[in-house]
């Protein structure tokens, strides 16, 4: 086609014309969406470094400048520190329980094939529901006084395990991370199912052919044919691990007595209940910090493992 | 190997079906639950098992409910929903659009940089927004809710249309060029309407985490007139704070719209969801 066309010779010039004028097109083209970004994501990002330089409630211009002050508490306060141990142990379990679950209910849905498609809809109602909402339903779930929980361990006999889950400090963490997973397991199903999705026929056909069964499959060849979604999964839960906020805030607010609080519960409440914008401005910005390094890091770690197996 | 197959796929069969009911029941008993609460009265909630079926229907809780502000917090929804999704489809198209075809220089940096939007915590911007809110006087109107919507939804939305947009054939493009469309008519004659499944997926992925979002909301607005279906559960647990069965109808009712969403666009809706795990 390209052989006898008349135009071609006469394009290589305007072609190097069209190169140049490109970059205004671009502008025009990316202006919109990057000035969206500026003002409602970098300008703000950078504005919480420079609140956490002050010492201000809020009210007018009573704003102190106390450099690095903030920050420096900051590596002292024990609810600080609770709270990333507490976003730990949330990503931990995020990683330990949601991950292999989803990876091996997707197994199973996939296996079980047209039967489970009505049931595939139930699946992932989770994910449609807002997590006030889920942390509403699960709180009267949790109540010591008419929860279904308790009354259910009450009939099985089982009264010594019936709690106070949301209002006993040891457990409130637990009880918590118990309704993340339950949000967020269909999450990392509809992940591997995609995963799995894209997974050649081929590959199980001749692995049955050689006799292999479905925990071999499973291990030798579903497994690392996932890689790649297992990676990705990872550093989305633990980024997102890092800066949970919204269930944990419903249902115990961060308490009681602090144990359930994680670095976003923690800086709401210094920002509007304590009113104490510098330093609530220095937990959101070290939240950052910490999420970006985390990120980083898995990212590479990750990369280094994918190309050593 | 037939005389086996059998034998050793029964049991685990049955350990699969096994598997997958005992997950249903942890997925929908708390639905069950939760509808099933909030037609009962307040007094039979202690007085009858949880999973007793109500004596009565009783559904003075949805009446209270939908005779309260209901409505206010529906209608503000869908407007702050409509205009961010509206806007992060076309923001997010041109700038795929630029990213996938037209040459530039720091094309790349660029492209690498919105990428990174992605692990951006709402909490750090949390405070300067509602500064900024304040001071420019959208604080406490829907209006204070889109500007950070849209921003947020715009990395990964400029990740999947870019994804999206160089898969569509070179040669569509020199045919349309060799017609003489400049950059405008490729954009819109040819490229968003390629992209509609890739749009569609980007608006209910978006759309979804819009309806539901919770800290902006709660922060940038504070009148019950004024703020979004999620916060309408919050302000009624404040004001019903011991009935749970009104509680649980608001709930309810919040929830209703998606699902009924999800029964008509089943399939659409989980791919739409799945855009999500394209992240990272």
């Amino acid at each position: 086609m390209s052989l006898i066309t008349p135009a071609k010779p006469v394009r290589v010039p305007s072609r190097t014309r069209q190169v140049r004028s490109q970059n205004w097109v671009a502008a025009a083209f990316l202006l919109p969406a990057l000035l969206t970004l500026v003002v409602f994501l970098v300008y703000p990002l950078l504005s919480s470094f420079r609140l956490s330089l002050l010492n201000w409630n809020g009210l007018g211009n009573t704003a102190r400048f106390v450099g690095l002050q903030n920050w420096a508490d900051l590596l002292h306060d024990r609810v600080f520190l609770t709270a990333i141990r507490n976003n730990g142990v949330l990503a931990g379990l995020s990683i330990l329980v949601q991950i292999p679950l989803g990876l091996v209910l997707a197994f199973l849905l996939d296996r079980a094939g047209r039967a489970s498609r009505a049931l595939k809809v139930l699946y992932f109602l989770p994910l449609l529901m807002s997590s006030v909402a889920i942390g509403t339903v699960f709180r009267s779930i949790y109540d010591p006084n008419f929860g279904p929980l308790n009354s259910v361990l009450r009939a099985l006999h089982l009264d010594v395990l019936a709690q106070d889950w949301l209002g006993d400090p040891r457990l409130s963490l637990i009880a918590v991370i118990a309704v993340v997973c339950w949000q967020n397991v269909p999450f990392y199903m509809l992940l591997f199912l995609a995963g799995l999705s894209s997974m050649p026929a081929e590959l199980r056909e001749a692995a049955t052919l050689d006799g292999a069964t479905e925990p071999v499959i499973f291990w030798r060849i579903t497994l690392p044919f996932l890689q790649g979604t297992i990676r990705s999964a990872m550093v989305l839960s633990l980024i997102g691990s890092l800066r949970y906020f919204d269930l944990v805030y419903v249902m115990t607010g961060g308490g009681p007595s602090n144990s359930s609080e994680v670095m976003a519960t923690y800086m709401y409440r210094t920002v509007f209940s304590s009113f104490n914008i510098g330093y609530g401005a220095a937990i959101s910005s070290a939240m950052f910090i910490i999420v970006a390094v985390v990120a980083g890091l898995t990212l590479r770690a990750t990369r280094r493992f994918e190309t050593e197996v | 190997m037939t005389a086996t197959r059998p034998r050793s796929s029964r049991p685990s069969r049955t350990l699969v079906v096994l598997a997958a009911v005992v997950w249903l029941l942890i997925t929908t008993l708390p639905f069950v639950f939760m509808v099933l609460t909030s037609v009962k009265s307040q007094s039979d909630i202690y007085s009858t098992p949880v999973w007793a079926l109500p004596r009565t229907l009783d559904l003075s809780s949805y009446l209270a409910v939908l005779h309260g502000p209901f409505f206010g917090y529906l209608k503000n929804s869908i407007f702050v929903a409509v205009v961010s999704i509206v806007l992060t489809l076309l923001l997010s198209s041109m700038a795929a659009f630029a990213f996938a075809r037209l040459r530039f220089r720091l094309n790349g940096l660029l492209f690498s940089l919105v990428v990174a939007g992605l692990i951006v915590p709402v909490h750090v911007t949390l405070i300067p927004i509602y500064l900024m809110s304040r001071a420019i006087g959208v604080y406490d109107t829907p209006f204070a809710l889109i500007g950070p919507y849209v921003a947020f939804a715009l990395p990964i939305s400029i990740f999947i249309l870019t994804e999206f947009m160089r898969q569509i054939p070179r040669e569509l493009e020199e045919a349309a060029h060799i017609d003489g469309a400049g950059p405008a008519t490729l954009y819109g004659r040819i490229f968003v309407p390629l992209c509609a499944p890739g749009l569609a997926t980007v608006a209910i992925y978006n759309g979804i985490g819009m309806w539901n979002e919770f800290i902006f909301a709660y922060v940038l607005t504070s009148n019950p007139q004024n703020r979004t279906l999620p916060l309408a559960i919050w302000d009624f647990q404040g004001q019903y704070s011991s009935n749970v069965p009104a509680i649980l109808a608001v709930v309810t009712l919040t929830t209703l719209p998606l699902i009924v969403a999800y029964i008509f666009g089943q399939e659409r809706i989980i791919q739409g969801m799945m855009a999500g795990s394209v992240k990272g």
